[in-house]
């Protein structure tokens, strides 16, 4: 879908007409510029490719660097390829907020802020055992048991565990886009989007 | 922290202008209370016991004692069910917070009032 790479600024919340509270994220979406078009000849399918952010010349590798003087803009630090644009985009063009239109929906798509080593409880919302009193000794949080005996005697592939949660590409469907402020590149969603602020973020129509 | 101000901004339909008060001074702060489809103006007095948050996300904690039951209301400052923010006394107090007047009452709970 058409969209454009953001950053996440933080969030915020405004009151509606009607007086309700309403949570918002303000993101900052593009300029993005296009760094590449694919077409059916070359290679198979339709697609642009978006670049944002400025980066350093002296953090671009050799082969990065080359890939954006083709298309005649300065390093970029996130580059995502997009679908379905409708208008022509030729290389180094300039792709803005303004694709977006008010009280529409997009989708977001981020990485969830890393959360470490948890447990069932926190990653995959197991209810822990009973209560912390009655006898029960140490295993409040505990997963329970993990399977069968001998038969099957191992435990099945997939079995929730433990584990490092958190740090996973997460997208959030049809956020309702609230305001969108062409003058500072500013898109404001409604609801949260995942990821630490000033961390990437794809928002597609 | 700035282009969350720039989008707050453009959310901002008419600029209410509001006193300015912190903690320590008596407001009464009228907000409309939607009863089914007939709307009417209640009045809350009280001490200011707090203003907390910035921007949109701006609120004002008021307490008033209700013959012996103290009663605090949390109010966002930016919610179109305020209408009118009214100080009626300024008060002389030494810090931001007042949460020490929650322990007090009676003639321990007065404040001084700070001449302008």
């Amino acid at each position: 879908m058409p969209g454009l790479i953001g950053k996440k600024i933080g969030m915020t919340s405004v009151f509606s007409a009607d007086g309700k509270n309403i949570p918002c994220t303000v993101i900052e979406a593009g300029p993005c510029l296009v760094t590449q078009v694919k077409t059916v000849e070359t290679d198979g399918y339709e697609a642009v490719q978006l670049a944002f952010d400025e980066k350093r010349e002296k953090s671009t590798s050799k082969a990065e660097a080359g890939h954006f003087k083709k298309a005649g803009v300065t390093p970029k630090r996130s580059v995502v390829e997009f679908k379905g644009f409708e208008q022509e985009l030729n290389l180094g063009d300039e792709v803005t907020v303004d694709i977006f239109a008010e009280d529409s929906f997009v989708d977001v798509t981020g990485t969830s802020k890393g959360k470490g080593f948890q447990g069932v409880v926190k990653r995959h919302g197991f209810a822990g055992v009973g209560g912390a009193t009655h006898g029960q000794h140490n295993r409040l949080r505990a997963p329970g048991s993990i399977g069968a005996a001998s038969y099957p005697a191992r435990v099945f592939k997939g079995m929730r565990m433990a584990g490092r949660m958190g740090g996973d590409r997460v997208m959030i469907e049809s956020l309702k886009v609230l305001k969108v402020v062409p003058e500072s590149n500013l898109i404001i969603v409604k609801g949260s989007v995942p990821g630490a602020k000033g961390s990437y973020v794809i928002v597609e129509m | 922290m700035d282009l969350i101000k720039i989008a707050e901004e453009a959310f901002k339909t008419e600029s209410k202008e509001q006193p300015s008060f912190g903690a320590g001074d008596t407001v009464s702060i009228s907000y409309k209370i939607k009863e089914g489809n007939k709307e009417r103006i209640q009045i809350f007095k009280g001490v200011v016991i707090q203003v907390k948050g910035s921007g949109s996300a701006k609120t004002v904690t008021v307490r008033k004692m209700s013959g012996n039951q103290g009663v605090e209301r949390i109010f966002p400052l930016n919610s179109p069910f305020i209408e009118k923010i009214e100080v009626n006394r300024y008060g002389k107090v030494r810090r931001k917070r007042i949460y020490y007047l929650r322990d007090l009452t009676g003639k321990k709970a007065r404040i001084k009032e700070r001449r302008m």
